[in-house]
């Protein structure tokens, strides 16, 4: 038994957070992508909503924007019938001085029973769960620097859907991996399910070679990171890197990490292209690329919805 | 474990018999997950109906997943004709609350606006808690609670029926 067990978890061992993908076992991220799968096909009906979390209030939290990400929890909760409430921390309580801890016991007092939080400080969401009702659950939307697991079982569904098994893949991380909660959402994950094969490409400033630790292949050579890839992510390059002393210029970077048609083609011919969201053509991928046959980035939002579908309906039926 | 024992496969050629004499020209099977796909597949073919057969799954309509949780996932429906104007003869294993029913015909609905749904079973075990009633079953009969009638089918398509003790 161990001393602390992990937070996500109940004491049968089903998820009641998701917080990250981090300690949680293949099972249960297996468990996420098969329900997902049943989820996909709601998209399919005349009605496109079932009733798992009817009377269920689902608040999101968003105390960083992100009206794309805060969009997909939205749609995904209401196609399981929840209500949902948008809450632009950003710009209420949080400049009034109210703490994390009195706006959460504010919101549990509304009855909520799901918090998605988006946060700018790595382990928001954990402070949350600790401190929250007990029937109430914690879905990370993304902390810090910390986590991203939703967009990190998005990229797993998307991979499994083209490539049906992980075993034998080698997946290429590209960009700025060390400022991305993305990335370490994906290393964990794919790891997790097999992998045997992680690369994570990029210059030396957002491509520690410490990054070996987490048992990945560390590449500052583009050529040599996508070469026979089947996979490749590429990360969004955030534009305030460009002005600090990480890089030199957009132009610059793309001359040497963006992913080209030439560059695609020293990976494997049915090797497939995905993309976080939002892009910035020229700068981490060029437009035929982003745009060509083996991009699989409007998919990936597709699954998306699926997929936090799945992760909220599944810790909606479990209890703590 | 009990000395109830149910011959399912001469169950099942009584069940062929009855939904034989249901069918119209335009009526389409539709099973449910999992025992009941199994008769209807099995049915649609004996019978020769040369229509698609359709599965259907109660898991995103049951009134229990608060307790319960999702559980397994591998049920899927999928109904390869139009809903809207057809003629359904649902197919089930065993009928006992009607809870499944209930789900299922939601889920149906789900799908568009069926011109009629009935249902026909193996066996109806009694135990209704909701007004629900075949239009057949292969066999009427009473079970304590505590058990557990399903299903099962062999690697050769023969079908048996185990009974289990739940708590």
């Amino acid at each position: 038994m161990l001393a602390r067990r992990n937070p996500q978890l109940n004491a049968h061992g089903e998820l009641i957070h998701l917080l990250s993908i981090e300690g949680l076992p293949r099972a249960i991220l297996t468990q996420i992508l098969d329900t997902a799968g049943t989820f996909l096909s709601v998209n399919d009906r005349d009605v496109k909503k079932v009733p798992l979390l009817r009377g269920k209030s689902v608040f999101n939290l968003f105390f960083e924007n992100s009206t794309r990400t805060r969009t997909t929890f939205e749609i995904a909760a209401k196609r399981l019938s929840a209500d949902v409430i948008n809450l632009d921390i950003a710009k209420s309580s949080a400049s009034k001085g109210e703490s994390l801890l009195d706006t959460i016991a504010n919101l549990s007092a509304m009855h909520a029973d799901m918090f998605v939080v988006r946060h700018s400080e790595s382990g928001a969401p954990y402070l949350i769960a600790r401190h929250c009702a007990p029937h109430v659950h914690v879905v990370n939307a993304g902390d810090g620097r910390h986590a991203h697991p939703t967009q990190g079982l998005l990229d797993m569904y998307t991979i499994r859907h083209y490539k049906k098994a992980f075993n034998e893949l080698t997946v290429a991380i590209v960009g700025d991996i060390v400022h991305s909660r993305v990335a370490r959402s994906d290393i964990h994950a794919l790891t997790t399910l097999g992998v045997p094969e992680i690369r994570a490409v990029g210059p030396k400033t957002l491509v520690p070679g410490d990054l070996r630790e987490m048992g990945v292949r560390v590449c500052h050579d583009m050529r040599e990171g996508v070469k026979d890839a089947d996979v490749i992510i590429m990360l969004r390059l955030q534009n305030e890197r460009m002005s600090g002393a990480m890089l030199p210029s957009a132009g610059e970077y793309f001359k040497s990490f963006g992913l080209t048609e030439e560059l695609l083609a020293l990976a494997r011919p049915d090797a497939i292209v995905l993309h976080p969201g939002p892009i910035n053509r020229g700068v981490e991928i060029d437009s035929r690329v982003a745009d060509g046959s083996h991009s699989v980035i409007l998919p990936q939002v597709t699954f998306g919805i699926a997929v936090r579908m799945a992760v909220m309906s599944i810790l909606a039926g479990n209890d703590a | 474990m009990t000395s109830l024992s149910l011959d399912a496969e001469q169950l099942y050629s009584e069940l062929r018999a009855g939904v034989g004499r249901l069918l119209a020209p335009d009526t389409v099977l539709v099973g449910i997950w999992s025992g009941g796909a199994w008769l209807a597949q099995r049915l649609n073919a004996d019978l020769k109906t040369n229509r698609p057969v359709g599965t259907i799954s109660s898991t995103l309509h049951r009134d229990d997943f608060g307790e319960r949780g999702l559980g397994g996932v591998e049920a899927s429906t999928e109904l390869p004709f139009e809903i809207d104007g057809a003629r359904i003869l649902l197919i089930d294993d065993v009928l006992a609350s009607g809870r499944t029913i209930r789900a299922v015909v939601n889920e149906l609905f789900d799908y568009g606006r069926p011109a009629s749904v009935e249902l026909a079973v193996m066996v109806d075990r009694g135990g209704r808690e909701l007004p629900i009633a075949p239009v057949f079953a292969a066999a009427k009969l009473t079970l304590p609670n505590h058990q557990r009638l399903s299903l099962a089918r062999e690697p050769d398509g023969r079908f048996t029926f185990a009974v289990k003790e739940t708590t």
